[in-house]
């Protein structure tokens, strides 16, 4: 049984209050208490599964690089939007799809699952699987099938500051 | 004030509109089931959060509920495609593709490719 870690509780709790003030979205006083005390409950029970970092992931340099992930990743996504939205209109239907693969240098799972989550919602690339560090990535227009090329093309600019966030 | 907030709510939800029919498109116009999925997900992306950025421009009120539907469309989304594409290859469904770049036909499929069965759960 693994001994009851403050830290990883008190980050369960602090989110799923903040998850419940942006459900009920009022500063109500009664409204607040209800919120404290049922996410209070509810981390208690549940902690152990929210998180393997506790309170470290809430350390101001790590805010500042998740706000720099989500702003180059919705640049990513608006470029490749436009990207799909034009070969889609496009009489000829330009495009070469593959599947290609690539390593990657990421440790733990949660910034594994990022990153998978982030290429699969840029479009134009597909996670298809993930073997232990290689990423099985189905393009839509496949410009390189040489692994090292591929991970600069799609990957790179997200993993440099995902291994910031999470692996240190 | 209200008119220039109603002003960019319909600019994006405009945007959306226009995304979503993309991705609509996308799908009628792919070749293969990966493309489409591809199409019919992920064009649909930006449309999908468009629209809600829209909305939220028209209801203030409603904003912070819609922050919430974002993150949940951003973390559900990517997940149902994975798994669709993931389950249809397992299948046996291989990717077209003109020079045969499946880098993916490596991976040991034999334990998958078994027909499925439905066993009684106890």
């Amino acid at each position: 049984m693994q001994t009851f870690s403050v830290k990883d509780f008190f980050y369960s709790w602090i989110i799923l209050f903040v998850v419940w003030l942006g459900f009920t979205a009022t500063l109500d006083i009664y409204e607040v208490l209800t919120g404290l005390l049922v996410s209070l409950v509810i981390a208690y029970y549940t902690y152990k599964n929210y998180s393997h970092k506790g309170l470290n992931i809430l350390m101001p340099n790590k805010i500042f690089y998740t706000l720099k992930y989500l702003l180059v990743f919705l640049r990513a996504l608006v470029v490749a939007n436009f990207d799909v939205a034009r070969r889609v209109v496009s009489p000829k239907l330009p495009i070469n799809p593959g599947i290609v693969k690539f390593e990657s240098q990421l440790q733990s799972d949660f910034a594994k699952m990022v990153l998978a989550n982030s290429i699969t919602l840029t479009p134009g690339t597909l996670t298809v699987d993930m073997v232990e560090n290689t990423f099985y990535i189905h393009w839509i227009d496949v410009t390189t099938t040489d692994p090292g090329e591929a991970f600069t093309a799609i990957a790179k600019d997200f993993e440099e500051i995902l291994i910031k966030i999470f692996d240190k | 004030m209200m008119e220039i907030l109603s002003i960019i709510g319909y600019i994006f939800l405009s945007v959306g509109a226009v995304f979503l029919l993309l991705g609509g498109l996308g799908i009628f116009r792919m070749p293969d089931y990966y493309t489409r999925v591809q199409a019919g997900t992920k064009a649909s992306t930006l449309g999908a959060m468009s629209t809600i950025i829209g909305v939220a421009f028209l209801q203030p009120d409603w904003a912070v509920k819609l922050l919430v539907i974002l993150v949940f469309i951003a973390f559900t989304n990517p997940l149902s495609s994975h798994v669709l594409a993931r389950a249809t290859y397992k299948m046996g469904q291989k990717p077209l593709s003109k020079e045969n770049i499946d880098a993916y036909e490596e991976v040991d499929h034999s334990t998958s490719r078994k027909p499925v069965t439905n066993k009684t759960t106890k």
